[in-house]
């Protein structure tokens, strides 16, 4: 049983913000609806809002592949296998309260599967069923070690699962015939159907390479596991979780098991990690061990964590910081005429001052920072609002 | 938090999103610039004036000890051909860029390379694993991929599956085959045990020998790379009774057994492949993981090992005499090790393959002449390249040699063979000597 956590009210002023969330998470506690202040122009339903949210980002994200160059539709494609993993990472430790360090080798477990089931004799299976099955073999992988997850806490879960991360890829080197041992098995993508080439000539007669149709392959999956992770947090299932999370004393005595919510999290997560695997194997092209270590499970972790715990907005910023940042600060490294070690070596050093100054003036992450500071705008305002009407 | 450390956070939090923002913009102006003059920018990367070539190496990580100096003696060596004039007249712009030995880091920045970058051909793309990644993605965009910085079968053997792609160095089953037939004619009643990597270094190093000394081997052990504890396999070799170890491992794994077989009491006559067999870095791993027991690579005395190229130990070589010259002219810090000479032997067999692209080169016309004219190059390799229509496989022989103090000494001239059951020769070739001004001057292949 853990200790009953400090309501976060009793620093931040007690009756002027009534629903101030936990710092750390406080990216995650979106309104359930719109709240009461009406001057939105989305629809109230969380249906219809998340699915007009879709259609906005799948038009903006179409814009933006075709409007950039093919190395940055590249970028993008590697953005998405990232955001797909830290979207379901970001359920399960900023929703959930769970940390995991395991889940590289969950995304190992999508693309090994994927590049087994592309890599077939004859003609393969059509790619959304294979990445179907990638999706259902981690999450029964994801449900086995979430069962065991679900007894542990805090330090010792993250033990559990950082085994998970150091040992699984080892089975790659085991069964060295199946699965290619270090050096893994190629992958070979598919080729792009003839309506995607329509597609991109219609919209705007670009050449549709393959670089080009894997970053939509990526898209198209982030925005359908973020358009079901949006849903999903917004449901009796997310506000259950976030019960268990924030008190599980009082979750417990409202009836809820707190094993069984903590083994379908760690399930919801495993699934997205097995998505986001799949489509790593396709745009990285290979499946092997030395791409699926520890410091990828790393990666993510600090990716939502700089992004803001339990947000699905956040994941992404802190994907594309993963992405975006090394090139560019050792492209700076190389202007200020750094040779080019040197440079790569900046790289890795200005994450770590990035994380650093992130947790000690942003604890809450990007999402989070903002969306508290916008929450505590709002209640000084009705405080003044309510000093001005004679209290 | 107060007002201010808040406004501090938000301040942060737009610089990263800008930062971020500023990066995802990507830059598109590396415009080519076009000449009038004979030269002309006949291809992706190439202008009247440059060729821009690039790599990937592990330049941090666990790989980068060593690995991460290649680049900066390929670095030497074209800075010295550029300032002596280029090739025809164009100067070489070296790119080379980090993946940290992880395949999925390479996928991206080899995208970088020839999305962005625009690279003519990648040059020495170091580690199997790594470049295994990006194989499929180079030939399909038929960029040439020379040079592959490791000794898998993966870059030669098929032509027709990778046509871009070529070997350089010599292949782990040559090497084992060359082992295996020493150790059969030099010690046949040695009971030898082999000391393997677990991945396809090892399997065909192991291949190799076997085909000579099946019936001397009385232990293989493998051990997987990132498991530092190597006690239970030099446990297993000692028990069953080995008196000559052949190890196929990297460098660190070479310090280890050395440390383990120490502690173990175990004095067999060690032999480590080429790769793992570098004395400066072993010496200073094992200074390293002994934390300064064990101070420098004396333990190595009398250990033999294989050679495709001159090291920094024979000053008197010609090609080591070149190499330090293009190395002290090159003004980086340091002395030079025999990881600048790799970097460096590669550059120049870069310079000839381009010279034998002709006047203005393209992708095509590069590929073809080092498969036409590349077996034919007199360069630092012991052995000539074996590359033909048929085989894309590099430097085709070794000598054996024996550690000897700071130096070495030979125990077998190079001899040279190919894949499978091809024969053992003796090198009948002369020794080759660089040219005088040390650029090559290979001519336009037909």
């Amino acid at each position: 049983m853990s200790e009953p956590q400090s309501p976060a009210n009793a620093r931040a002023g007690d009756e002027l913000i009534e629903e101030t969330p936990f710092t750390a998470t406080a990216a995650a506690n979106a309104p359930s609806a719109q709240a009461a202040g009406g001057r939105s122009f989305l629809p109230k339903s969380t249906l219809l809002r998340h699915l007009l949210i879709l259609v906005l980002s799948a038009v903006g994200a179409v814009i933006l592949l075709e409007v950039t160059d093919p190395f940055t539709n590249s970028q993008l494609a590697s953005l998405t296998y990232y955001a797909i993993a830290a979207g379901g990472l970001t359920v399960l430790t900023g929703m959930n309260g769970q940390i995991s360090l395991g889940h590289g080798a969950l995304m190992a477990v999508g693309a090994y599967t994927t590049a087994l089931f592309l890599g077939v004799d004859g003609e393969p299976l059509p790619l959304p069923v294979i990445f179907l099955v990638a999706v259902a073999i981690s999450t029964i992988v994801g449900a086995l070690v979430g069962v065991a997850a679900a007894r542990l806490h805090g330090p010792y879960l993250a033990g559990a699962t950082l085994a998970l991360a150091v040992g699984l890829p080892g089975l790659a080197l085991y069964f060295r015939d199946t699965l290619g041992g270090e050096q893994g098995l190629r992958v070979r993508a598919p080729e792009p159907p003839a309506s995607f080439t329509n597609f991109i000539d219609l919209v705007s007669g670009n050449p549709a390479s393959g670089t080009k149709w894997l970053a939509y392959v990526g898209v198209i999956c982030l925005l359908i596991t973020f358009f079901l992770l949006a849903n999903l947090v917004r449901s009796r299932i997310g506000r259950t979780w976030r019960a268990v999370r924030d008190q599980e004393v009082a979750a417990e005595l409202a009836g809820i098991d707190l094993g069984a919510w903590r083994v379908l999290a760690f399930v919801v997560s495993a699934a997205c990690a097995g998505l986001a695997g799949a489509v790593l194997a396709l745009v990285v092209r290979l499946a092997a061990p030395s791409g699926f270590t520890l410091v990828l499970s790393l990666a993510l972790l600090t990716a939502i964590v700089i992004g803001g715990l339990g947000s699905l907005l956040g994941a992404l910023l802190g994907s594309a910081l993963l992405v975006f940042l090394p090139p560019f600060v050792t492209n700076l490294g190389g202007d200020f005429g750094l040779d080019q070690t040197k440079a790569a070596q900046l790289a890795p050093f200005v994450y770590g001052v990035v994380l650093i100054v992130a947790m000690i003036f942003a604890p809450a992450g990007i999402v989070g920072t903002i969306r508290l500071r916008w929450m505590t705008a709002r209640a000084k305002r009705a405080v003044a609002g309510r000093a001005a009407h004679g209290g | 938090m107060s007002r201010s450390s808040r406004r501090l956070v938000t301040v942060l939090a737009a610089v990263t999103v800008a930062s971020t923002l500023a990066a995802c913009g990507g830059s598109n102006d590396n415009g080519g610039g076009g000449g009038s003059t004979a030269n002309e920018a006949s291809d992706t990367g190439v202008t009247a004036d440059t060729i821009k070539i690039g790599s990937h190496y592990p330049l941090t990580g666990v790989a980068a000890p060593g690995y991460s100096t290649i680049p900066l003696g390929a670095q030497a060596y074209f800075d010295y051909v550029n300032k002596n004039g280029g090739v025809n007249g164009r100067k070489i712009d070296w790119v080379y860029k980090d993946d940290a030995y992880n395949p999925t880091n390479t996928s991206q920045v080899v995208n970088e390379l020839v999305l962005k970058d625009e690279v003519f051909a990648i040059m020495g793309g170091l580690g199997t694993p790594t470049h295994s990644a990006v194989v499929d993605f180079l030939n399909s965009e038929g960029v040439p991929d020379l040079f592959v910085a490791s000794g898998s079968r993966l870059w030669g053997e098929d032509p027709k599956k990778n046509p871009d792609t070529f070997g350089w160095q010599t292949d782990y089953e040559s090497e084992g085959k060359i082992i295996g037939q020493y150790i059969a004619q030099k010690f046949p009643n040695a009971k030898v045990g082999l000391f393997l990597q677990d991945d396809d270094f090892g399997q065909d190093g192991e291949k190799g020998v076997r085909q000579f000394i099946d019936k001397q081997v009385v232990s293989a052990q493998r051990y997987t790379p990132g498991n530092t504890a190597v006690g239970p396999q030099i446990a297993a070799l000692k028990a069953a009774g080995a008196d000559f170890v052949v190890g196929f491992n990297v460098p660190a794994y070479t310090a280890l057994s050395q440390l383990t077989a120490l502690q173990l009491g175990f004095k067999p006559q060690w032999f480590y492949s080429n790769v793992g067999s570098d004395p400066t870095l072993v010496g200073a791993l094992l200074n390293n993981f002994s934390q300064g027991k064990v101070a420098d690579a004396s333990s190595l005395e009398g250990t033999i090992t294989t050679a495709y190229l001159p090291t920094v130990d024979h000053p008197d070589d010609p090609w080591v005499q070149l190499f330090q010259k293009v190395w002290d002219a090159s003004g980086q810090t340091g002395p030079m090790s025999n990881y600048h000479i790799y970097g460096m032997s590669q550059a120049y067999t870069m310079v000839q393959a381009l010279q034998a692209a002709g006047q203005n080169p393209t992708r095509k016309s590069l590929m073809d002449a080092v498969e036409k004219a590349g077996a034919d190059w007199k360069g630092p390799g012991l052995a000539p390249f074996r590359y033909s229509a048929d085989s894309h496989m590099g430097i085709g022989g070794m000598s054996v040699v024996q550690i000897s103090g700071t130096s070495t000494k030979e125990l077998q001239p190079v001899m040279t063979t190919d894949l499978g059951d091809a024969k053992i020769q003796a090198y009948d070739g002369k020794e080759s000597t660089p040219p005088s001004s040390g650029i090559p001057d290979e001519k336009a292949a037909k």
